[in-house]
């Protein structure tokens, strides 16, 4: 437990200080972008790593959330701070109606469940007007922060997205080390023995889940403002994928974990922007080769590695 | 124009044959999803780029090899059904004792690889692939216009789906298969060969989808996106039929592509219309229903039966709760 608690220190410890930095050794709308993804992810692994659920429509959230922040800051005028309020609450009203939807069914069938209720709010957002079908959203206005920030100066955008993505983690943080993490472990361990000592299960799966589109919410929303655009892209079922594979790369059910795997395919699409095509092979490959030989992730490893010494 | 609830006859029967196909489709490939989740305990996200592949392979077979389509109807299932062969022995077969979830991302990755790959290869327009002379031209029923590729289509997707019923129900092979599903440790005990069995199931299972998309390829453009649309699609379709029941996976496929063709012609909207619109507030109220069942909302007619199927009956039409 004391090597443990060492090293949440020193993960804490690690990711503000990367975060503090980044923008001077990186590209400001890279390490957004991180950030963004990564916060995505942890709140992803609260559902998958903690929870045992494999939710395969998270993108829904996601996108659902930075369309509606884009449409209320380009189109309705808003400022940048209830844009993302907005955005988050109807990413967490949807959670709660997708979930309370899922959640009647377990295992794969909840994966299937969450892909097909996500497949359908892609068809909507091609469809409905307001979301720029094909085009999306483009030119959506940071605006200026409490009236007060003008987010178009990339310091101050940095510092928000750093601000929302440690408020979000410490939230995932707390979560996870609480008496209710506990119970969300029991249910992944042992679903059955967790009823039977008289926890209400679906609440708790339902409360992990709405948390999680909350927080998916939250960076869609950001993310929003970092690109100014929201897309089709973010409602597709490859990003519900990808955020699966960031959070099975860094390791599962491990709280700093999803942050690594986000930096690690962040980079992948950055960098490898010039390899096009071969961008979907090579998350594919990942995929491949995390499932069959790499099942605890980066940090999983990593942390295995550290307690066997 | 004779009709009913405003949609002429020939429109309807239209939308019911487009119906029939689309729901042949979701038969077949749920059908191997079943036979596949029955044994390995595990759902194939890999079904939609091997749907994909079995267009393809008829498709280059043709170009380059000028192999017809009636081979091609044979070679491409088994050459597809190989290479899932392959994938079970060499990585699906590790996973066997692991949580099930990630035989699903496993399978998730394959279907990234290999859609990645066609789509480096010949890009994302597609190609386009003769209807074989045979079955060339269509015939007039009277009542509609019959293109009888389509019917083949129908016919010959249902006559392989009671094929695999009737081996699987009937026969001494589907008795190991259905024993298998329920109990492997106990029938390795009785000396059948539990692993060959699982191998050859999941080649059948990839068989079935590519012979599906040998069959599609003269209506749909070849591409190598077609797969992932409808695999999410198909996964609806095994919610709301669940895995239990193989004559279930085929009635519920055919069953939903049928209501979605109905729903595409507008009746659905049209009734509801004629019922509640004159009524002053139920009509206002109805309102929602109608756009859910418009002809535009027809490409998520599905996944809005699957939420209701959830809320009444959530472990399928033909599931078990387990």
């Amino acid at each position: 437990m004391r090597i443990a608690n060492g090293m949440n220190r020193l993960g804490w410890l690690l990711v503000i200080a990367a975060g503090l930095v980044a923008p001077f050794l990186v590209y400001p709308v890279f390490a957004m972008k991180v950030l963004c993804f990564a916060l995505f992810a942890c709140g992803f692994n609260l559902l998958l790593g903690y929870t045992g659920l494999l939710s395969f429509g998270h993108a829904t959230f996601l996108g659902t959330a930075g369309y509606i922040t884009g449409y209320t800051v380009k189109s309705l005028g808003f400022p940048p701070e209830l844009g993302i309020l907005l955005g988050t609450a109807t990413a967490t009203a949807l959670g709660y109606l997708f979930g309370s939807l899922a959640i009647r069914r377990s295992g794969i069938y909840f994966a299937m469940i969450t892909l097909a209720l996500a497949q359908m709010v892609y068809f909507v957002a091609l469809q409905m007007p307001f979301t720029g079908g094909e085009d999306g959203l483009q030119g959506v206005p940071r605006g200026v922060l409490f009236g007060l920030l003008d987010l178009q100066n990339p310091l101050f955008m940095y510092y928000l997205v750093l601000a929302i993505f440690l408020g979000g983690f410490w939230v995932v943080y707390r979560a996870v080390n609480s008496p209710f993490g506990q119970v969300l472990k029991a249910i992944r361990e042992n679903e059955p023995r967790a009823i039977s000592l008289g926890y209400d299960v679906a609440r708790y799966k339902l409360m992990a889940f709405v948390l999680s589109a909350a927080l998916a919410g939250l960076a869609g929303s950001t993310k929003c403002l970092v690109f100014q655009l929201s897309s089709l892209t973010d409602v597709h079922w490859f990003t519900s994928g990808e955020v699966v594979l960031m959070t099975l790369l860094g390791g599962m059910g491990n709280v700093f974990g999803p942050i690594v795997g986000a930096a690690m395919v962040v980079s992948l699409q950055n960098y490898g922007a010039n390899i096009g095509e071969w961008v979907t092979v090579i998350t594919g490959t990942f995929f491949v080769f995390c499932v069959l030989v790499f099942r605890r992730g980066v940090v999983g490893e990593l942390a295995a590695f550290v307690k066997k010494k | 124009m004779i009709g009913i609830f405003g949609v002429s006859l020939p429109g309807l029967f239209g939308q019911l044959l487009v119906g029939l196909i689309n729901g042949s489709f979701y038969a077949i490939l749920s059908l191997g999803l079943a036979v596949i989740f029955g044994l390995l305990n595990i759902i194939n996200f890999a079904h939609g780029a091997q749907y994909m592949m079995g267009a393809f392979s008829a498709w280059i077979a043709m170009r380059f090899f000028g192999v017809n389509y009636w081979w091609a109807l044979l070679l491409a299932p088994l050459v597809v059904g190989a290479t899932g062969i392959l994938i079970e022995r060499g990585m699906l077969r590790r996973l066997a004792r692991l949580d099930n979830l990630y035989g699903l991302l496993l399978t998730f990755g394959l279907a990234l690889i290999f859609e990645g790959l066609f789509r480096y290869k010949y890009g994302i327009s597609g190609e386009s692939y003769p209807v074989p002379d045979l079955l060339a031209g269509g015939k007039n029923l009277g009542f509609m216009f019959l293109p009888i590729y389509r019917g083949w289509v129908v016919v010959a997707s249902l006559v392989v789906c009671f094929a695999t019923w009737f081996v699987i129900e009937r026969t001494k092979l589907g008795s190991y298969l259905r024993a298998g599903t329920e109990n492997p440790e106990l029938l390795q005990a009785f000396g059948v060969n539990v692993p060959l069995i699982v191998n050859l199931t999941y080649g059948y299972g990839v068989a079935l989808a590519a012979f599906a998309g040998v069959l599609a390829a003269p209506i749909f453009n070849v591409n190598p996106v077609m797969g992932s649309n409808l695999i999410i699609t198909v996964f609806a379709v095994v919610v709301v039929g669940g895995m239990g029941s193989i004559l279930g996976s085929i009635v519920t496929g055919i069953g939903l592509g049928l209501i979605e063709g109905i729903v595409k012609s507008g009746m659905i909207a049209n009734l509801l219309g004629n019922i509640f619109d004159k009524v002053p507030v139920l009509g206002s109220l109805v309102y929602p229903v109608k756009l859910l069942f418009s002809p535009e909302a027809s490409a998520v007619t599905i996944f809005v039966i699957m939420a209701i199927v959830l809320l009444v009956r959530p472990a399928g039409l033909f599931g078990r709760e387990r």
